[in-house]
């Protein structure tokens, strides 16, 4: 178990090197001169080109990819670019809070139903209950999450007016009416991850459900809720935790259209806005943290496949 | 979202072992006769046909906007000779006017052909990489497989769209340059695909016998492998063109759809006038947004038939 650890700490090390070597190389062919861009359009060359130097824009490569190496190990990006005098961390750690409260929102909702009504497919396997919850799940799931974001702002929030149809809930607002003001744009990630959720877990309930373990749970007089509780869930839901860990980048950083429809200021915008300045530290340092979650969750979801199945322990 | 790989079980019924039979002849009519068979079922599928059916319907407005739309793409509507800008839809506009009073219908019917050429260009050219690179990593292995699915494992675990984002804002959200991110972005999860269905196939008997029989590799991958593998392409390059319209959708949602936001376009034409929902003027969206779910539903239930059918 410990091996099995350290061999994925260290494989995640190397992807989080080549994304870093990724990001580096994409913000330096990147068209604008930000110098020239942070001086204004009036600024003297002098000015622009002691700009130049204090950024340490004309450094050789190396150096520069050694400083930006640094700053993810010592997690200080400096100054934001596009707002000068405010440190990157400081941007970057309010929407990253925004983002955890939605995506913890959204997995709240989401996994309970769709494991629900993935086993719910996979014990009715083949009925009309199982062929409405795949096809709504396939309906469902590759419609854009900006897509599904307007039409329940519209119908929910605009036109039954229940909840609100802007998500940037009041300074002063407790964590309750905070919820409230996010519930529009977490059922808009239920709606796209249900059917998936549900398709991934339908699978591994039924062939959980075909084993041999939980025919012999069956036919020694154990009631359904019983073998789904004991014995199908540790082995169905294997495959749903490896999927949930994957898609963690996309719902921290993947949201940008979403969290555009619903005024909702989350990391996936903060690293468009600074990717359209451009505003190099803050988008390195908003990438950066995006794969870091990437990284940490499928961590978390391999540990916890290892928990279920002392097998895969020994196979990865 | 980005999907893993959902087709990993391959039929395994279809590959028959070419090399026991001593008329070569054979083993091809025995595919294509279960080729024909498959395709006689994929068209008694009430899923298949109703999605060919959206597909259709959307290439038809694509390839022949003019029939159908009722008002030119970019000059407002006029009753009696006004303009009526941002009118709810009536018997003039049957999904009303947008804030410059352009028809919507109208818009709808223009904005088809932009998603429908970008996303299966992606598609198509993410798929021909990808079993490119499947077939050399799955077939050689060693070091340069090691390397390249370290890469892409990299590429993978950064959402599409924020790597789509950066590269645009680099090249510029030219038509050329969204088919080749977003071709280039998929790129990795086709390989994966394709590399682990060249894997299957690497431990069958019909690669060894051609091995013995010393086939090149080349030989052996394109005129051995890939003709059993091409279901797994085909299910692929569906799939793959309805993340590519979620993509190409999003990119052009964030004002990197095309230079010219007058020219008619789903997503473009969703980022205008999203913000007017709020104010109850929900038609200028709703149904560029309706358009985008219908297509992506059809495609989907497209490729969830064929892969129902290739897996037996």
């Amino acid at each position: 178990m410990f091996q099995f650890l350290i061999r994925r700490l260290l494989l995640a090390v190397v992807t989080l090197f080549l994304i870093l070597v990724i990001v580096f190389a994409l913000t330096r062919v990147f068209p604008s001169d930000p110098a020239k861009q942070l001086a204004g359009p009036f600024a003297s060359e002098e000015r622009v080109a002691s700009l130049t130097e204090n950024l340490g824009l004309d450094d050789p490569l190396p150096t520069q990819f050694g400083r930006l190496l640094l700053s993810v190990v010592t997690l200080d990006f400096g100054e934001s670019f596009s707002q000068p005098g405010v440190r990157v961390l400081d941007l970057v750690l309010p929407a990253l809070w925004n983002s955890a409260k939605l995506v913890g929102l959204s997995l709240l909702l989401t996994l309970p139903i769709s494991i629900l009504g993935g086993i719910w497919a996979a014990y009715k396997k083949d009925t009309f209950a199982d062929r409405s919850i795949v096809s709504f799940g396939l309906a469902s799931a590759s419609i854009p999450d900006f897509v599904s974001g307007v039409f329940l702002q519209f119908i929910i929030g605009v036109q039954l007016g229940w909840l609100p149809a802007i998500s940037n809930a009041p300074d002063n607002a407790g964590i309750f009416t905070e919820l409230r003001y996010i519930l529009l744009p977490a059922l808009a990630i239920l709606f796209v991850y249900f059917g998936y959720i549900a398709r991934i877990t339908r699978a591994g309930a039924i062939t959980a459900f075909e084993s041999d373990y939980s025919r012999t749970a069956f036919m020694k007089g154990l009631s359904p809720s019983e073998v789904i509780r004991k014995h199908i869930m540790k082995n169905a839901l294997q495959p749903t935790v490896a999927v949930t860990g994957t898609q963690m980048g996309y719902l921290f950083g993947g949201l940008v259209g979403l969290e555009l429809v619903f005024n909702y200021p989350g990391l996936g915008g903060l690293i468009f806005r600074a990717a359209t300045a451009p505003d190099f530290p803050l988008l390195q340092a908003g990438v950066v943290t995006v794969a870091i979650i990437f990284m940490l969750s499928t961590l978390t979801a391999d540990l916890l496949i290892a928990w279920m199945n002392p097998r895969a322990r020994i196979s990865s | 979202m980005e999907e893993s790989n959902v087709v990993q079980d391959e039929l395994e019924a279809e590959i028959a072992t070419p090399e026991a039979v001593p008329i070569s002849t054979a083993p091809a009519l025995d595919r294509k006769s279960v080729r024909a068979e498959q395709r006689r079922e994929l068209f008694r599928t009430p899923s298949f046909l109703i999605g060919l059916f959206i597909v259709l319907l959307w290439l038809a407005c694509g390839v022949a906007p003019g029939v159908f739309a009722r008002y030119p793409e970019l000059e407002p509507v006029r009753v009696d000779g006004q303009v009526i800008p941002r009118s709810p839809p009536s018997a003039d506009a049957w999904f009303g006017t947008d804030s410059t009073g352009r028809d919507v219908y109208s818009r709808v019917v223009y904005g088809a052909d932009n998603v429908l050429i970008n996303a299966p260009a992606a598609a198509l050219i993410a798929v021909a990489l990808g079993a490119l690179l499947g077939l050399i990593m799955g077939y050689y292995r060693g070091w340069v497989d090691e390397v390249l699915s370290r890469i892409m494992e990299a590429v993978l675990s950064l959402p599409v769209i924020l790597l789509a984002i950066m590269v645009l804002v680099v090249f510029g959200a030219s038509r050329v340059a969204i088919i080749l991110t977003i071709a280039g972005l998929f790129t990795p999860v086709v390989t994966r695909t394709v590399r682990a269905a060249v894997l299957t196939e690497s431990q069958l008997d019909y690669v060894a016998a051609a091995k013995l029989r010393g086939e090149s590799g080349l030989f052996i991958m394109l005129r051995e492998i890939l003709p059993n593998i091409t279901n797994v392409l085909v299910v692929e390059f569906t799939v793959r063109v309805g993340y590519a319209i979620f993509t190409v959708a999003t990119l052009a949602f964030l004002g990197l759809g095309a230079d010219d936001v007058s020219v008619a376009d789903w997503g473009t034409d969703i980022s205008q006038s999203y913000e007017l929902v709020k104010a109850g003027q929900w038609w200028p969206s709703i149904f560029p947004a309706l358009a985008i779910a219908i297509l992506v539903i059809g495609v989907n239930l497209i490729a969830d038939s064929l892969d129902k059918i290739y897996k037996g």
